[in-house]
């Protein structure tokens, strides 16, 4: 453990470079830190090689609790000859307080976990939304594991399975939030938490929950469920801040920065007047005018959420931007939450079934169509979902099809069946 | 292996309601609007009349837990025990008077020394990776790019003049945890995987044939051996199938380059999200500072701050100015690895007779 590290002299003069200028340095906290912690000198050391010889010296392995497949990314070092205390120096990822809120107290108990365990090393954040403990190695992970659940936290979230949820500050502290994320993202995380634990999906699958369509917390690209905060009519307006903000800033800031960006020009100035009216119907919900004139307009009262789906980066078709599942949904009541929860079971439940290993919704929705994918779900298909229908005229329609005799197989084998024999029983 | 303690506690996510300040559990979902006060400085103002002043510092994000208890120690002394980070690893430090802000602004000074920024039309702190601290795949550093960047667009991060806030992500492999980005920095490998045949994991064989999005990838029989080969002519140097197997070395520390890319929003404010697009590809991966990183992306900043109009995100700024302006005023050369051969490769195409001249 780090405690009992060999003394070694620091050598990092690639890294003292990263020493000087104004924004803060993680070499000198950690070198100051190594003094606690002396095993920090050997990851120096074997970072400042990295630096020298533009190669990687970690190695990946699998560890895991007993009865959690994920939570504990293991890294062994291939310079552990050289560096003993690196033979195993693992990350252990924690589930993050929904907005990353913390008290004091919660957070010292994180710091005090990771010292304690190991080489106390923390990130605030991973780019999955958990806090990274780094540095245990095998025994230290599984107390730290022990320490975490004993204080209250949870682990988990690698492998083929969910991962850990991330969301927006929302209600908490922005006026623009339509739902609330905080609420939303625990219940999520707390009822799906065995999927958290033990990978047993096809491939990995990713939440992200923001409450407006400014979209804080990257849920659009980085998740392959976003949920995304909107409200259906009126837009609230305070005319008289327009009028303050027209005369603070001038006719023209108003056109140029309001009127015009109005991605579906719905807003028409009243110049005599000094006000607005927004053509509610075609409003997108994009959140420009309200970010630009946060005093005078605010979200409608019919308040509620987006669903997406199929976001994911590159690997393995190219990157894939989630589209609209769900055009609305009420997120009010715990009933909402749970139809929420179900709905999401059932989408699950489709993918899982017939997704090919290593396959993430927005590629399993890429291969079968969209429109096979939401028929799998028994989801009606929404105008909205789309920018325009398809201008490719090759179409299996089903009910166009000459009927068949009792007993024969179905015409047309939903294109998701690998095996179209099987399509008797779908 | 030793003997694991643990039984499945499915405990699931902490108890947030516990980790809000006062003021944001009086008016939750109670919130009127916000302001900046200056750069760093937001004020939220509730409904209730109630205010919360927040701070917002650039943090390196990797840091000691000496470290985190002198943010504890802050917080104590001025937020009454509260705090959050943000999605881009800042922390938000908060209070209810204004007559609090200036003290916590010198204790933030005095204690961490950490930057007050990343608010509205700003450089935000830099969404990274691993990087050679702590991940097995790698071909560059992650947190100390982005130091070593950080440091050169001090003043973006501390000021608000630019047309509109700025997202910068660095990824050390095309995995890219760190996303999309207004610009986004990636490590770019030149050749196909380079097989270690005695160390193939046999166990992962048909996964890592299954991963390759290029089927490139076969199994073949080497010295008796089971193991795969790669068809070279269909490899896209990717590197998935060395996230799969560590015996599909992809990465080269001799010919692995740096490319950056622009125009990733994922907000919806204005235009529909958007990935990112090449911008400048074949930039050197040198340690420890990556001078020629930070030169490219200011000059894609300083062309921004000049020529875009207010609101415009670096992708909406080039929307309207073109393309061929862009390459025009940040000196990159345009070259036909510019050209998409992807799946969206026709959409990208300039389908139409519009054409600026
Ligand atoms: C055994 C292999 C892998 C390990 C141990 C691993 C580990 C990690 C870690 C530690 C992070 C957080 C990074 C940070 O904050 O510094 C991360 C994020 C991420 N990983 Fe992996 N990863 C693995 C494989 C993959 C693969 C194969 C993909 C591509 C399909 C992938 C895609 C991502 C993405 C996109 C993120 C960003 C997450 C987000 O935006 O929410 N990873 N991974
Ligand atoms: S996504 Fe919307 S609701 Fe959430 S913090 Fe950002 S602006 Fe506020
Ligand atoms: S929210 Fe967007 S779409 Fe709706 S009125 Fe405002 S600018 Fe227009
Ligand atoms: S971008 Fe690649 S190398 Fe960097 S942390 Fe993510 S998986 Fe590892
Ligand atoms: S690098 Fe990518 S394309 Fe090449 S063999 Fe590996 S997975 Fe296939």
């Amino acid at each position: 453990m780090g405690n009992d590290a060999k003394k070694m002299v620091m050598n990092t003069p690639m890294l003292d470079e990263l020493e000087s200028g104004p924004w803060p340095s993680f070499i000198t906290d950690l070198k100051k830190y190594s003094e606690k912690r002396p095993v920090i000198t050997q990851l120096l050391n074997q970072l400042n090689d990295s630096y020298e010889t533009k190669w990687n010296y970690w190695q990946g392995k699998i560890i895991n609790c007993s009865g959690y497949g994920g939570g504990i990314i293991a890294r062994v070092s291939d310079k552990s000859d050289v560096y003993p205390d690196l033979a195993n120096f693992h990350t252990v990822r924690v589930i993050e307080p929904p907005g990353w809120v913390y008290s004091t107290d919660a957070l010292r108990n994180i710091a005090d976990i990771a010292e304690r365990n190991g080489a106390g090393i923390i990130q605030l954040h991973g780019m999955s939304g958990d806090i990274l403990l780094l540095g245990f190695d095998d025994e230290g992970s599984l107390q730290c594991c022990e320490d975490l659940m004993n204080d209250g936290w949870d682990i988990g979230g690698s492998g083929a399975a969910m991962r850990t949820l991330q969301c927006c500050v929302g209600q908490a502290r922005c006026e623009m939030a339509c739902y609330d994320t905080m609420k939303t993202t625990k219940h999520i995380t707390d009822t799906f938490i065995e999927y958290l634990h033990r990978p047993e999906f096809v491939y990995k699958c990713k939440f992200k929950l923001s409450g407006c369509g400014n979209d804080c917390a990257n849920a659009i690209v980085r998740s392959d469920l976003p949920i995304i905060g909107t409200w259906r009519g009126p837009m609230e307006i305070k005319q008289s801040e327009v009028a303050a903000f027209i005369d603070k800033k001038g006719l023209d800031y108003v056109i140029d920065n309001v009127i015009a960006r109005c991605p579906t020009n719905c807003i028409s100035l009243k110049t005599a007047t000094k006000e607005i009216e927004v053509d509610d119907a075609n409003c997108v919900h994009c959140m420009h005018c309200l970010n630009v004139m946060p005093k005078a307009l605010s979200p409608g009262k019919d308040k509620g959420v987006t669903i997406l789906v199929g976001g994911h980066r590159t690997l393995k078709i190219g990157d894939t931007m989630s589209s609209v599942l769900v055009p609305f949904m009420k997120l009010e009541t715990d009933e909402d939450l749970v139809k929420l929860t179900d709905f999401i079971d059932e989408v699950w439940e489709f993918w899982n079934d017939n997704g090919m290993d290593h396959e993430r919704i927005g590629e399993f929705i890429h291969r079968i169509g969209m429109g096979n994918f939401l028929k799998g779900c028994g989801i009606e298909p929404d105008p909205r979902m789309i920018r325009e229908p398809r201008t490719t005229s090759y179409i299996k329609f089903e009910e166009l099809a000459p009927s068949r005799m009792e007993g024969e197989r179905e015409q047309n084998p939903p294109v998701w069946n690998r095996e179209p024999e099987s399509s008797e029983t779908m | 292996m030793s003997e694991t303690k643990l039984a499945p506690r499915d405990q699931g996510a902490p108890d947030y309601t516990k980790f809000l300040h006062p003021v944001m559990v009086d008016n939750y979902g109670e919130w009127d609007y916000h302001e900046r006060i200056k750069p760093g400085v937001l004020v939220h103002v509730a409904k209730s009349g109630d205010k919360l002043f927040t701070v917002r510092a650039g943090s390196p994000r990797t840091m000691s837990a000496d470290t985190v208890r002198i943010i504890c120690e802050i917080a104590d002394q001025h937020c009454e025990g509260f705090l959050r980070f943000t999605t881009r690893c800042n922390v938000e430090f908060m209070c209810r008077e204004e007559s609090e802000v200036e003290p916590l602004i010198a204790t933030i000074g005095e204690k961490l020394g950490w930057p007050l920024g990343g608010t509205g039309p700003s450089v935000s702190n830099i969404a990274h990776t691993q990087g050679w601290l702590h991940c097995n795949l790698p071909g560059s550093d992650a947190a100390g790019s982005t130091k070593a960047l950080m440091d050169d667009l001090i003043a973006d991060f501390t000021q608000e003049d630019l047309p509109n806030r700025v997202h910068i992500s660095s990824s050390c492999c095309q995995i890219n945890c760190a996303s999309h980005g207004d610009i986004s920095i990636i490590v770019q490998h030149h050749h196909a995987p380079r097989i270690d045949h005695n160390n193939m994991q046999i166990c992962e064989l048909p996964k890592v044939v299954a991963i390759c999005p290029a089927a490139a990838i076969r199994p073949k029989l080497v010295n008796g051996k089971e193991s795969v080969e790669i068809v070279e002519e269909k490899c896209m140097y990717c590197g998935a199938c060395h996230g799969q197997c560590p015996s599909m070395e992809i990465r080269d520390s001799e010919t692995d380059t740096l490319s950056i890319w622009v125009g990733g929003k994922m907000s919806n404010a204005r235009s529909a999200p958007t990935f990112m697009k090449l911008a400048v590809w074949g930039i050197p991966n040198t340690p420890p500072r990556w001078p020629e990183v930070s030169e490219a992306v200011k000059k894609i900043l300083s062309a921004y701050k000049e020529t875009g109009k207010p609101w415009e995100r670096v992708g909406e700024w080039i929307d309207r100015i073109g393309w061929a302006k862009f390459f025009e005023l940040t000196g990159f050369p345009f070259t036909r690895y510019h050209i998409d051969d992807g799946p969206e490769a026709l959409s990208t195409l300039n389908r139409s007779a519009m054409v600026r001249l």
